[in-house]
């Protein structure tokens, strides 16, 4: 077992002519992905290193029985593109794409989720579980199988500690980056609970960043419902207290949304909190030897 | 984010329908006291400075005319000023009205909830953060259906508001969702909302308009934001880019490790001077561009810390040595590197070349860029 993707894992590869959509399709395929089909409007009929390509998300439903997608279309496009994946029945939907406006986030997250849809990001890294399958961009060479789940808010930093985890002798089972926008389809919160279910699951690393309550909330769902030892680490402690949004921004994450309300809320739920990326992966030896008991 | 001067503010709420006070923008006295004498801005009026940061009352900022006489002077006091670090460029003169009760009215984003909330608080006039929460309001209003009739009659409510001060109130938040919605707006705020006889007006406006909206808003493509003059150009090059206070500068790529490599930095005792994310690039000009506009702030020392991953790490080598290859002399500064990931033995092969040795482990290469900085290595 492992979290939301695994061997029957199919994808759709939404954007694939594009410069992005060809490389990393070829990645996930070297990772073991099986990357039924891509899409491209106007595209049908061809194919990109062997993966043919449809219209309509639709069309590569019904012609290879894609389950899930992974979008790189640009940012002006990619609601178009979610919302076609959602009614073309996919229920899982990696979203590449940055710098997409959050209003158009919070009608795709509405709308996906009334019909029954997971979305990972926007903004993300996307999805993967080593010798299994991979649904996104990270790097494949950072991977090995193995017992550690890792959740991040970060896409390089992720790569930085998944590499680190490696580096000592252990792997992974699951790995997803959540992706740091504003609205995003999956939180801490959403997740913890996919990894808490999981078998193959021993030690959980979490790496939050500034900003946000997610860290916050992802550690009071610590507190009271997950069991296994977990890893935490917040990247920005010594930044400088940003461009706030605004008065009523500052209202609504009243006393929460600093690197020290998360650090706090972390330490009072987690054993082991990290203060700089290269003390995890000692933290996490540490906690795997627990755990296997 | 663009945020919007209050003018600008009101320009937009005007377009939707949000009553305002009668007023004229004006960025010289002469143009101050012929608004005036024009009945553009009907006496007596108040002269606000034309500035983001808050407290203009009590700093000054807001001055009352009687005459157009009195509107120059005020103008000219105003317009002289630096508010808060910023230069006063304009000023709104706008008719002074019979005000009665201030209320607090805002729309924004709940990040946890994904929803926007309307925030409202019958104590408005002062800054909302030293209101009760007991006396907030927050409703989450899904934008499916939009804002409801029931949530805006809670509103009304919530603000003591009845009979034809209700129904002004109901098509302002009609046209404050408006302005929300197809704005891109990441905050609309009005502080104070002032009840006027029987209707309602909006005496303040705070506009937000988010970033990643841009390609559907080219009118606010010159809206300058407060950034520096070399935060300005990076904008320009799709680089983030942020000047902090110390002597280091930090190249990465993604914010994650970005932060994650000033914390260190911060811990070693170094100070980073200039954060640089190079984000995902496939292309080395962009590296080169990015290092140029690195050396021109003129950092004691340079930490390159990256992980390829869609920003490979050959590329990053190519774009590196031939920025060093383009940096005038008196501007080079002592680099120390960092380069893992995707085709790594590509880039290390290409530095090594080049004289710049990339050390792997992270503390140590932190250690190296501090040390640099202070003229030790």
């Amino acid at each position: 077992m492992s979290v939301l993707v695994d061997r029957d894992t199919r994808v759709v590869v939404q954007g694939i002519t594009g410069h992005q959509g060809t490389v990393h399709s070829r990645q996930m395929r070297q990772f073991g992905t099986t990357v039924a089909a891509g899409v491209t409007p106007g595209k049908a009929g061809t194919d990109v290193e062997g993966v043919p390509v449809f219209n309509a998300v639709r069309d590569a439903v019904e012609a290879t029985q894609a389950n899930a997608s992974c979008i790189f279309v640009p940012a002006p496009y990619a609601k178009d593109a979610l919302l076609e994946a959602v009614d073309a029945g996919i229920r899982l939907c990696v979203i590449v794409t940055e710098h997409i406006p959050f209003h158009d986030m919070l009608v795709m997250y509405h709308y996906a989720r009334s019909k029954g849809t997971r979305i990972i990001g926007p903004n993300c890294p996307g999805i993967a579980s080593p010798g299994k399958s991979k649904v996104g961009i990270i790097p494949n060479v950072v991977f090995q199988p193995g017992r550690v789940g890792v959740i991040s808010r970060s896409g390089t930093l992720t790569y930085e500690i998944v590499s680190g985890i490696k580096e000592i002798g252990l792997g992974q089972s699951t790995c997803i980056g959540l992706g740091g926008d504003p609205v995003v389809g999956t939180s801490f919160v959403d997740a913890l609970p996919l990894f808490e279910a999981d078998p193959d699951t021993d030690v959980l690393v979490m790496v939050g960043e500034i900003g946000g309550t997610a860290e916050e909330d992802g550690a009071e769902y610590i507190h009271h419902h997950f069991t296994k030892p977990v890893v935490a680490y917040i990247a920005g402690r010594s930044a400088p207290p940003g461009k706030r949004m605004g008065h009523a921004g500052a209202i609504i994450t009243r006393g929460k949304g600093t690197a020290e309300t998360k650090v706090a809320a972390l330490e009072a739920a987690v054993a082991r909190v990290a203060r700089f990326p290269y003390e995890i992966p000692g933290l996490v030896a540490d906690a795997a030897r627990g755990a296997r008991r | 984010m663009v945020k919007l001067a209050e003018w600008q503010g009101k320009n937009v709420f005007r377009k939707y329908g949000v009553p305002l006070p009668r007023g004229a923008v004006a960025r010289s006295p002469d143009e101050a006291e012929t608004a005036v004498r024009d009945g553009k801005v009907p006496l007596p009026c108040v002269v606000k400075a034309q500035v983001l940061a808050g407290g203009r009352g009590k700093g000054g900022a807001v001055r009352f005319a009687n005459t157009p006489e009195e509107a120059r002077t005020a103008a000219t006091a105003i317009l002289a000023m630096e508010f808060k670090g910023e230069k006063v460029r304009e000023v709104l003169l706008e008719e002074k009205l019979p005000i009665g009760r201030e209320l607090y009215l805002s729309l924004t984003l709940d990040r946890t909830l994904r929803l926007p909330l309307l925030i409202t608080s019958a104590r408005g006039g002062v800054e909302i953060e030293s209101v009760a929460d007991t006396e907030i309001d927050r409703q989450a209003v899904d934008p499916f259906p939009g804002l409801t009739g029931y949530e805006k009659r809670r509103a009304a409510q919530v603000l003591g508001l009845s009979g034809t001060q209700a129904r002004s109130l109901e098509r302002l938040l009609d046209s404050l969702w408006n302005v929300f919605q197809h704005e891109d707006a990441e905050l609309v705020e009005i502080n104070p909302l002032a009840v006027v006889g029987d209707g309602i007006v909006a005496l303040d406006a705070k506009v937000i308009i988010e970033d990643d909206a841009a390609f559907r808003h080219p009118e606010y493509a010159e809206i300058r934001d407060d950034r520096t003059e070399l935060e300005e150009v990076a904008r320009e090059k799709e680089i983030a880019f942020v000047q902090l206070d110390g002597n280091i500068g930090v190249i990465a790529n993604g914010a994650g490790l970005t932060m994650a490599t000033l914390d260190v930095l911060k811990e070693l005792g170094g100070a980073p001077g200039v954060f640089l994310d190079l984000g995902g690039t496939d292309d080395p000009k962009k590296v080169t561009e990015a290092f140029l506009l690195m050396a021109r702030a003129k950092p004691a020392s340079v930490f390159l810390n990256i992980f390829g991953g869609v920003t490979r790490c050959d590329t990053v080598a190519k774009g590196l040595v031939e920025a060093m290859h383009q940096v005038p002399p008196n501007d080079r500064f002592p680099l120390v590197a960092r380069i893992r990931g995707n085709n790594e033995k590509e880039g290390i092969e290409i530095l090594r070349s080049a004289g710049v040795t990339s050390v792997s482990d992270l503390r140590a290469s932190a250690e190296a860029a501090v040390d640099a900085a202070r003229g030790r290595l």
